[in-house]
């Protein structure tokens, strides 16, 4: 139950990480207006992906956190996976 | 301060509702999932229809929006900074910006709307039940209720700001009780990522 | 190391007459105290699994004889959603962690209360609202919910009955069990004591834990659900609409992605109320404290893998139903590591017979016969037999009314002195458990068999060979009942009147009996130091 001080997040990185969020959102746009396929999808999500990754890891904080909150985001979102995995099982298969 | 039945004071714990605040926004990840399941389950079964509804919305629209709370996400950000620097006005300054950005995504959704309904597109509607194939009608379903329910998410975390910049003014949020002021930048954050989610799956579809 | 509290004065308050700002019955219900809370979960779930039971009980007499026999299919229709409403979300998934969970988390982890007191004030709040959305479906509008309590779509959102107000209601008690399970989590893992690590946790508070997770991640799934039901019979959306292109089967999907997980939110509870009882019993260790909570994790984890064999017969890929036969039978096998654990904790013990330990060895017995019966459910082939079967409902009620009801009888009988302060009769106790056993087998047995032999589930009426059988399933229901009577006079009576108890009548080990019968309002004059080597149930 500690007062920790804690690690002052520099402005610099918050600008550099929206900079970051910014060109890949425009990457996005770019790569969807390329027809191809279903991996079109596939590279929309990558891309969404790497974004939520920065927005986690930076703006909220988890990098300068302690380690059992990320475990906690990881084995949420392994959770959410799985979950919709096994859901395909079903509609993939009929 | 929090008090215990006796009328003692609790002893101020950060982590305890750093971890609430995180808690609670697996439970709102989850929500939304349940309905990111059922887009991705419809879309699969119908990728014609999805493409051609999506036609319907407007991309640029979308991408203003997604750099409207990317920007929001940065400015909330830099306020748990601005406050552990002692600095109240900038702090105040900054969640004020988060906030305008705010509405101005809830103002671009409602033009966004507007324009659905001013085609006859609505949940239920004549033109909608009449003249679109059922993926589509499926597809603006889920447009709806999940750009609707994104957009009330928003409503709640303008709340939860303008209620930490309350207590920012009266001091009660500072750079030794910093609790409040992070913990509803995670909230705001999480709308964020909702959207980051949401984007490409309603306005990237070409 | 010697935990134990000094004996407080006779005239010093506890947190039963305690008094603070507010007075009499206000006192209760806008009281911040874990153990308040508690009671006051224990009283309303007990009020509704009542009403619950008095459903269960009109259901069974219209059972009694084929045809029309106390009411028309409607009304049966109306009656077995009710029930199930009230019984799954008002009394078994709050059930436990509720009552006592709340009562006791804090204590058995040394702290004073929750992390968030008014958070868990708000949750029982949230509760009584619940309810009270949902009986209000039943008294107003266009006849009581006749869906069944799982909602299925497309008849959720066709059927002309009152399903919003259920609808919502289901929501704001979901919303409560979200609550809690996130308090819970904060206090496990912030305010255990000083020298309290995870490794000498109680398994009540671990199973808690692991409870905690699935009520957090689980609940919001089923939330969005009912939300889009809601949003089908308002706007017309057509998420679930076959006519509009909608699967009513990923519905399905949605509803048991919470719904199964849900059934670990019963059980882990009871089982870890199951597993402080019988050591104390036995007045022996627990046979393999950390295999029961790698099994206790690995059934919550697990448990979100195999909801779909509840839909083996709805239509789903051969591929979904054969991964989801082999993760069910996958699933039972931590389940039946607790029960080898409990019954070698049991050999070369040194039994103490008391009632909580009659419910304990009670339930182990319903259990395994619930869950054996769910290895046959799991099991492709036989399910198309006797899905949507009577055998099913003979399952589950063993499976929760026999493991989350007989371990809510055992953990009553067994906290009871510590929370009220008296000891219950025991000759009383004793025979109310016995009635109340033989009822639920006379109930429950026969309907195995009716399932196997074809009779339907949620039907009122039933071809003339399956009489006999149901005829001695209602003479079971109301043995049962009698049982429940004297069970809860009894309790009621000896907590007014009953002879004071001691602190610690069980020679118990785990840190609530280191504190007064009943505890103060803080638990703990001093906050336990725990001995480096001192291991989990060692606190004497």
């Amino acid at each position: 139950m500690s007062e920790e001080k804690h690690h002052v997040v520099p402005y610099r990185v918050y600008v550099l990480v929206l900079l970051a969020l910014l060109a890949l959102t425009f990457a996005s746009i770019g790569i969807t207006s390329i027809e191809m396929g279903e991996f079109t999808v596939a590279a929309a999500l990558v891309f969404a992906c790497i974004k939520s990754y920065l927005v986690l890891i930076y703006f909220m904080h988890l990098k300068y956190d302690k380690k059992y909150i990320a475990a906690m985001v990881a084995f949420v979102f392994i959770l959410f996976t799985v979950v919709i995995v096994i859901t395909f099982l079903d509609y993939l298969f009929r | 301060m929090e008090q215990n039945a006796h009328g003692e004071h609790i002893h101020y714990d950060a982590e305890a509702s750093k971890i609430g605040m995180w808690l609670f926004i697996f439970t709102e990840l989850l929500l939304f999932g349940g309905l990111f399941i059922v887009y991705s389950i419809y879309r699969y079964l119908n990728p014609e229809a999805f493409h051609l509804a999506a036609e319907e919305l407007n991309t640029t629209i979308g991408a203003i929006n997604t750099v409207l709370l990317l920007v929001s996400s940065m400015t909330i950000a830099m306020s748990t900074t601005t406050l552990q620097l002692k600095k109240k006005g900038a702090t105040l300054a900054l969640l004020a910006v988060t906030t305008l950005i705010g509405l101005i995504f809830l103002v671009n959704k409602y033009f966004e709307w507007g324009t659905k309904f001013d085609h006859g597109i609505w949940p239920g509607s004549e033109h909608l039940l009449n003249d679109f194939s059922q993926g589509e009608i499926l597809f603006f379903g889920l447009y709806f209720v999940m750009t609707g329910l994104h957009a009330l998410h928003i409503v709640i975390g303008l709340i939860i700001i303008l209620v930490a910049a309350w207590q920012v003014h009266k001091g009660t949020v500072n750079e030794n009780r910093a609790a409040l002021l992070e913990n509803s930048g995670l909230y705001w954050h999480l709308v964020d990522l909702i959207w980051i989610f949401l984007f490409p799956l309603f306005y990237l579809i070409h | 190391m010697n935990y134990m509290q000094k004996e407080h004065a006779a005239n010093e308050a506890n947190y039963l007459t305690y008094k603070g700002k507010y007075k009499g019955f206000l006192g209760w219900i806008f009281s911040t105290d874990h153990k308040r809370i508690g009671l006051l979960y224990l009283y309303s779930i007990m009020t509704m699994f009542s009403v619950g039971v008095l459903l269960g009980l009109a259901m069974k007499f219209e059972l009694l004889a084929p045809g029309k026999t106390i009411m028309e299919a409607q009304t049966y229709n109306a009656t077995f959603t009710v029930h199930g409403v009230i019984m799954i979300f008002m009394v078994v998934v709050p059930g436990l962690p509720a009552v006592f969970g709340n009562f006791l988390l804090p204590i058995m982890i040394g702290a004073k209360d929750v992390s968030f007191p008014k958070l868990n004030l708000l949750s029982w709040w949230l509760y009584i609202l619940g309810v009270i959305l949902v009986l209000s479906a039943i008294i107003f509008g266009n006849g009581a919910p006749d869906t069944g309590w799982t909602f299925y779509a497309p008849y959720s959102f066709k059927t002309g009955t009152n399903l919003l107000p259920a609808i919502f209601g289901a929501f704001i008690l979901g919303f409560s069990s979200i609550l809690t399970g996130l308090n819970f989590l904060v206090t496990i893992h912030r305010m255990r004591c000083p020298g309290m690590k995870w490794s000498k946790l109680p398994l009540f508070v671990w199973t808690l834990y692991g409870t905690a997770w699935i009520q957090l991640l689980a609940t919001p799934v089923i939330g969005i659900t009912l939300v889009l039901v809601a949003l089908e019979r308002l706007f017309g959306v057509g998420i679930f609409d076959p006519a509009l292109g909608g699967d009513p089967i990923l519905y399905q999907h949605l509803f048991w992605i919470y719904s199964h997980p849900a059934v670990y939110i019963m059980i882990l509870p009871a089982m870890g109320a199951i597993s402080e009882i019988i050591p104390t019993f036995s007045q022996k260790q627990i046979f393999g404290y950390k295999a029961i909570i790698a099994s206790t994790m690995a059934i919550a984890f697990v448990g979100y893998l195999v909801w779909g064999h509840h839909m083996f017969t709805a239509g789903m890929s051969g591929t979904a139903q054969y991964y989801f036969s082999l993760l069910t039978f996958i699933v039972a096998i931590p389940s039946a590591i607790k029960v080898f654990n409990w019954i070698s904790t049991m050999y070369k013990g040194s039994i103490n017979v008391q009632t909580p330990l009659y419910w304990a060895a009670s339930f182990i017995f319903v259990f395994l016969v619930g869950g054996l019966s769910g290895l046959l459910l799991g099991s492709l082939a036989a399910n198309v037999h006797v899905h949507d079967t009577a055998f099913v409902v003979a399952h589950f009620h063993y499976i929760v009314f026999g493991g989350t009801g007989f371990a809510f009888f055992a953990s009553i009988h067994y906290w009871f002195p510590k929370m009220f302060g008296r000891m219950y009769d025991k000759g009383w106790a004793n025979a109310g458990w016995l009635i109340f056993f033989i009822g639920f087998l006379a109930l429950y047995s026969p309907m195995f068999y009716l399932g196997m032999m074809g009779m339907p589930r949620r039907y009122y009426d039933y071809m003339d060979e399956f009489h006999g059988g149901n005829i001695l399933s209602t003479f079971g229901s109301w043995i049962l009942v009698t049982g429940f009577l004297i069970i809860i006079i009894n309790l009621i009576r000896s907590a007014r009147k009953g002879p004071k108890a001691e602190m610690d009548p069980w020679h118990g080990k785990t840190l609530e009996w280191t504190v007064t019968s009943p505890p103060s309002l803080e638990n703990f004059d001093e906050i336990p130091v725990i001995a480096e080597d001192d291991g989990p149930y060692n606190y004497k």
